[in-house]
């Protein structure tokens, strides 16, 4: 007898259990607010303002994050979410309840991201995505920006006496598997009629052991990942990136298609941080930016005038809300992954276009 | 017959000095001699060698592994972030949820560890398991803490027993089918048991985590550990279907004419008289199909559930504890191995007194 | 059950009516999920069907057993993948059941030592989840030597952190006919000699089995002599950035085989020791009565009768191996799971496809080690008649 109603338990227990998302969103690790928002249940697909009005019935923004990158999003000792890409999630919160830790980081495998996105178990994907056509028309996806411009290239020991790619005919070359670089690797070395032997690894970790105990001759990942490893191995100057750059990499945020005034909260989070930097708003000077300045941009971008942020859907102060929270793009940079981090990555082209090195960083004009 | 035998040589022995002892099980002949030496010798080095590097040279705390300055293990990837290997992320004011979790199941568990309770016990154990859920869940009730926020042994403790406990009963129905005389019935139960023993669990999970939100109507959203836990429990549900079909097959046929002729229905028989029995005769492959199904929580991670090795990856992949692979997994090896081995002692033992408790039945005295 | 009319066979009106609910719920169930699946595919615009099997993959694999270029198709990716996944397989059967046979044994053996070795690998190794034990093993293959320090020797071999360089035979012009021509022969020398034992078994006359080989070995001779004995030995040497020549073994293959060999092989092990002890003991101790020594007693007596007892439950231990070889997606080793549950996945978007071709590919495995599992058993009853 007691089967029968075990099984029914089993079903009573799953329906009941199947929308935790919808009820009442937990309070983040680190500061436990206690919450009875009424549940609002999953964002209808493709409505225009359905995202942000799910959102902030939850009173929680849910962000896909990577597993685990160093230096783009990783928990540190205390379970805290920390990397480039956490803090701009943490900066649309703030954007949206001026609450940087309203934000629930929600880790997903590269296999599972963009079914996260579309079936709208994430709000918005900070994951260290590269922007591609097809993922931007298939897949019902849209891409809102750039916040990282990366490529891909390769890592060799000094000792090999390789100075270029072409250099590299018949080595072994570690890769991770599954990923856009497997691909651009089989295609840049056939193209040019080169050889070489895949060492093909599952993730960041086990591609940095293999070339560090020498498993393989180079290494061949993101920049900015080749960079990270190269700080962390025992002797950095013993090895070099090749210059070769040998494909784009723009890594920006991703939302479901069809909801533009979703995307477009994406967008302006990332451009408000952009245009602090040009503006020379600082989390540090912010509050007195605000109060003092007389430039026409900085008082519009901060809500002192112009009714920015109600176009947006949000509140006038938002953008001052993300910039008091996680600062302009040059902090959040140099904190997470700048030459101030151990990750110690040069600016490069992900500098502002107007500094003497100019980069590809532009906000379009708040206005 | 060998059985009885092999318990009861020892007493039967002469008592040993220490010397004979060793000529018998050490120095039996020059290659045993030989072997001993040998094994005796490496043994011992990778003993010592494994004792130095866990134990004696070890450093035990620290924030990151600049604190590891001994040359031994460097624990304090572990003890920095215990709170994340026992619980994952889980609040840190609410952790007595957790224990309090942990205690549901615990209940839900004792009917079969405490073989001798009435058999309405045996609800205790998906309601145990629901209460756990819903106290680590909020139900409404407490705070709502979303299942990202789980991780942890916890999470590998509770996918395992809500796996099996769940997979009991559907195991049970399908054991039965498959022994049905209706013919549809057992194909079904067939078909279902050997399409998914036929297939890699790590399929099921990609399923689960990729296919799975396509069958579900849109809008519909359901938690991507749920949806893990309805795949562990129908893979779980095929082999306990097996280890019940044992015990099925165990119950003298005597047992259910008897039931017939005091007039019991199919379904009393069935539930008062063969069930029971079988059940009590399949616990030791009960309890061997949940330590398999305990091991196979770690495979989580692959679809980025945070159970104990997915815990364990992301802290080396933080910079302050880069390259301590050999500590993360050592761990996880033995968190797990105290947990299947005493399992397993237990359901030997199970075997054991199962075997003598049948013995009167099969041999008349 | 009796041949009875369609009431009688479906359990009467009660079963039919039992029945027709579970018809009736799979069929809603199946229309309910099918109907959202088309929904979801069509509103985010995945392609569907298997079409994609015949475009060009564009990626590389790391190991491939047949000729595989990144300009061929799915279809080859789904076929490399699988032989790749049968190579680990087989590989792992084989030492996990030596590593299996010799630790069931030293378990039983009157050496404490032995016991207590034996003892101690087969606690830990089936009480530890095998991915941990592959990424270990991982761990421990990539602390081999680098190339420059490589253990071995030019034209032998070489043992170094990217793998092993082996040996390897050399196979050109007519080597498939040879190949193949072989196989036929072996495998029609099987059959015969087979056939030609029953014969002996159950009426006492008729050829020698023996016969069978030894007409295979004539067969096969003549296929290699008749090819122009296509077959050569390729022997590893330095060359370039590290080793050209022979048969390299990856440190993925290397741990996912050695962790595969051990975990089975403590499963084997233990099936081994009950099948060993489930032999009276009268008939170890009547051996060695008769003068046999230990290694006759168990070589000639104990083994082949435990056999009996050890056989059925291996078989499903290689199927469990078999499945679990779908671990080396954690480390990178190109299996089918790697290759088309993952990269393929991740490129065409084409879930459904590209999972239930590989569900189907370890189902179709499982199914035909039932089917030799069968044909065994009745072999093995054929077998245990006395002669």
């Amino acid at each position: 007898m007691h089967k029968r109603l075990a099984v029914f338990a089993v079903l009573g227990s799953l329906a009941a259990c199947g929308n935790p998302g919808s009820a009442v969103d937990g309070p983040p690790p680190e500061a436990v607010a206690v919450d009875g928002a009424p549940s609002a249940n999953g964002p209808a697909m493709g409505a225009q303002g359905a995202t942000l009005k799910t959102v902030k019935a939850r009173r929680r923004l849910v962000c896909g994050v990577n597993q685990g990158l160093i230096g783009f999003a990783y928990p540190d000792n205390r379970g805290r979410w920390r990397g480039f890409d956490v803090d701009f999630c943490r900066a649309m919160a703030a954007a949206i309840f001026g609450d940087p830790n309203a934000v629930r980081f929600q880790p997903l495998s590269s296999k599972e991201r963009f079914t996260a996105v579309v079936s709208g178990e994430v709000d918005v994907l900070w994951r260290n995505t590269t922007w591609t056509l097809s993922r931007d028309s298939g897949n019902a996806l849209d891409f809102a920006g750039v916040n990282y411009y990366d490529g891909q290239g390769f890592m060799v020991p000094k000792s090999l006496n390789v100075h270029s790619v072409t250099e590299l005919n018949g080595a072994r070359i570690c890769v991770q598997t599954g990923t856009t670089t497997e691909l651009t690797l089989a295609d840049y070395f056939r193209a040019r009629g080169l050889k070489y032997e895949p060492v093909v690894v599952e993730t960041e970790d086990q591609a940095r052991a293999n070339y560090a105990k020498e498993a393989c001759d180079a290494l061949t990942t993101d920049v900015s990942q080749l960079a990270a490893v190269r700080s962390t191995l025992s002797n950095p100057n013993d090895h070099i990136i090749l210059p070769e750059v040998v494909s784009k990499e723009p890594l920006g945020p991703a939302v479901r298609q069809g909801d533009s005034q979703w995307r477009d909260i994406v967008a302006w989070t990332l451009y408000a941080t952009i245009l602090a930097e040009e503006l020379g708003i600082t989390q540090a000077n912010v509050d007195q930016m605000r109060r003092n300045s007389k430039d026409p941009e900085t008082r519009r971008l901060l809500g002192v005038e112009g009714g920015m942020g109600a176009m947006l859907g949000l509140s006038n102060d938002w953008a001052y809300r993300i910039i008091k929270a996680e600062g302009n793009y040059g902090e959040i940079f140099q904190r997470n992954i700048g030459r101030t981090s151990p990750m110690k990555l040069e600016r490069g082209i992900n500098a502002l276009w107007s500094t003497d090195k100019p980069g590809l960083m532009y906000s379009p004009p708040v206005r | 017959m060998s059985d009885a035998a092999v318990t009861r040589a020892p007493r039967l022995a002469p008592r040993l000095t220490a010397w004979q002892w060793a000529r018998q099980n050490l120095f039996g002949s020059v290659a045993d001699s030989i072997l001993t030496v040998v094994v005796a010798i490496v043994f011992g080095w990778l003993v010592w060698h494994a004792l130095d590097w866990a134990v004696i040279r070890a450093d035990w705390f620290g924030e990151s592994k600049e604190a590891c300055k001994s040359g031994g293990a460097c624990w304090a990837v572990i003890t920095a972030r215990w709170r994340q290997v026992v619980a994952g992320y889980y609040p840190e004011g609410h952790l007595y949820r957790v224990a309090l979790a942990m205690l549901f199941l615990a209940v839900a568990v004792f009917p079969v560890v405490k073989r001798d309770l009435p058999a309405w016990s045996a609800l205790l154990a998906p309601v145990g398991v629901i209460a756990a859920i819903a106290i680590l869940g909020g139900a409404n009730i407490l705070p709502s803490v979303p299942t990202d926020y789980w991780g942890g042994i916890m999470l590998n403790v509770l996918v395992g027993l809500t796996g099996a406990i769940f997979a009991l009963p559907i195991g049970i129905l399908l054991a039965f089918g498959r022994r049905s005389d209706l013919p549809i019935i057992k194909a079904f139960s067939i078909g279902f048991i050997e399409i998914i023993r036929g297939v890699p669990l790590i399929t099921l999970l990609f399923m689960s985590s990729v296919v799975l939100p396509l069958f579900l109507p849109a809008g519909v959203n359901l938690d991507k550990l749920m949806r893990a836990l309805a795949v562990v429990t129908l893979f779980s549900s095929a082999y306990m279907a097996e280890a019940v079909r044992g015990g099925l097959q165990s119950v003298p046929k005597g047992q259910r004419e008897a039931a017939h002729a005091l007039g019991l229905g199919l379904l009393q028989t069935t539930g008062l008289v063969v069930l029971p029995q079988a059940i009590r005769i399949s616990i030791p492959a009960i309890v061997n199909t949940f330590i398999g199904l305990f091991k196979d929580t770690s495979l989580l991670y692959v679809i980025a559930i945070l159970e104990v090795t997915g815990v364990i990856r992301q802290a080396l992949s933080d910079f302050s504890w880069l390259g301590l692979e050999n500590e993360g997994y050592v761990f996880v090896a033995f968190v797990f191995w105290v947990a299947c081995f005493s399992m397993s002692r237990w359901s030997a033992s199970l075997e054991k007194q199962t075997g003598k408790e049948a013995k009167p039945a099969r041999e008349p005295a | 059950m009796g041949r009875g009319g369609f009431m009688e066979r479906m359990g009467g009106a009660r079963g039919l009516l039992a029945q027709g609910l579970l018809i009736f719920g799979l069929v809603v169930l199946a229309v309910w999920l099918s109907g959202n699946a088309g929904a979801n595919i069509e509103a985010r615009g995945i392609s569907t069907g298997y079409g994609f099997l015949d475009r060009e993959a564009g990626f590389d694999i790391a190991q491939n057993l047949v000729p595989y270029e990144p300009t061929d198709t799915y279809a080859r990716v789904f076929l490399v993948g699988a032989l790749n996944t049968i190579l680990v397989a087989s590989m792992g059967i084989v030492t996990a059941t030596v590593i299996g046979l010799i630790a069931g044994v030293m378990r039983v053996s009157r050496n404490y030592l032995g016991r207590l070795v034996a003892t101690t690998y087969v606690e830990i190794a089936r009480n530890t989840p095998l991915p941990v034990q592959i990424l270990v093993w991982y761990n421990i293959a990539l602390l081999l030597p680098p190339p420059r320090s490589a253990l071995g020797a030019d034209g032998v071999a070489f043992l170094t952190n990217r793998g092993v360089y082996l040996p390897q035979l050399w196979l050109n012009g007519l080597a498939d006919v040879a190949v193949w021509g072989s196989v036929a022969f072996i495998l029609a020398a099987f059959f015969v000699s087979a056939r030609l034992r029953r014969l002996r078994t159950e009426h006492g006359k008729g050829a020698s089995p023996h016969w069978g080989w030894a007409v295979a070995g004539v067969g096969v001779l003549l296929a290699f002599l008749g090819t122009g004995n296509p077959i050569g030995i390729d022997v590893p040497h330095r060359e370039g950035f590290g080793f050209s020549g022979g048969f390299t073994m990856s440190p993925a293959l290397m741990a996912l085989w050695i962790a595969l060999s051990f975990y089975t092989g403590s499963f084997i092990a233990e099936i081994v020791r009950g099948g060993l002890t489930a032999v009276a003991k009268g008939q170890g101790e009547a051996a060695r009565a008769i003068g046999l020594s230990e290694g006759q007693t168990l070589r000639l007596v104990i083994l082949p009768q435990a056999m009996r007892v050890i056989v059925p439950p291996l078989a499903s231990q290689y199927l469990n191996l078999t499945k679990n070889s779908s671990l080396a997606v954690i480390i990178g080793y190109p299996d089918l799971v790697a290759v088309f549950a993952g990269t393929s996945l991740n490129q065409t978007g084409q879930a459904i496809e590209t999972l239930s071709l590989v569900m189907l590919f370890y189902l179709a495995c499982s199914l035909s080690v039932s089917l030799f599992m069968n044909w065994y058993n009745a072999q093995s009853a054929v077998w245990a008649t006395p002669r």
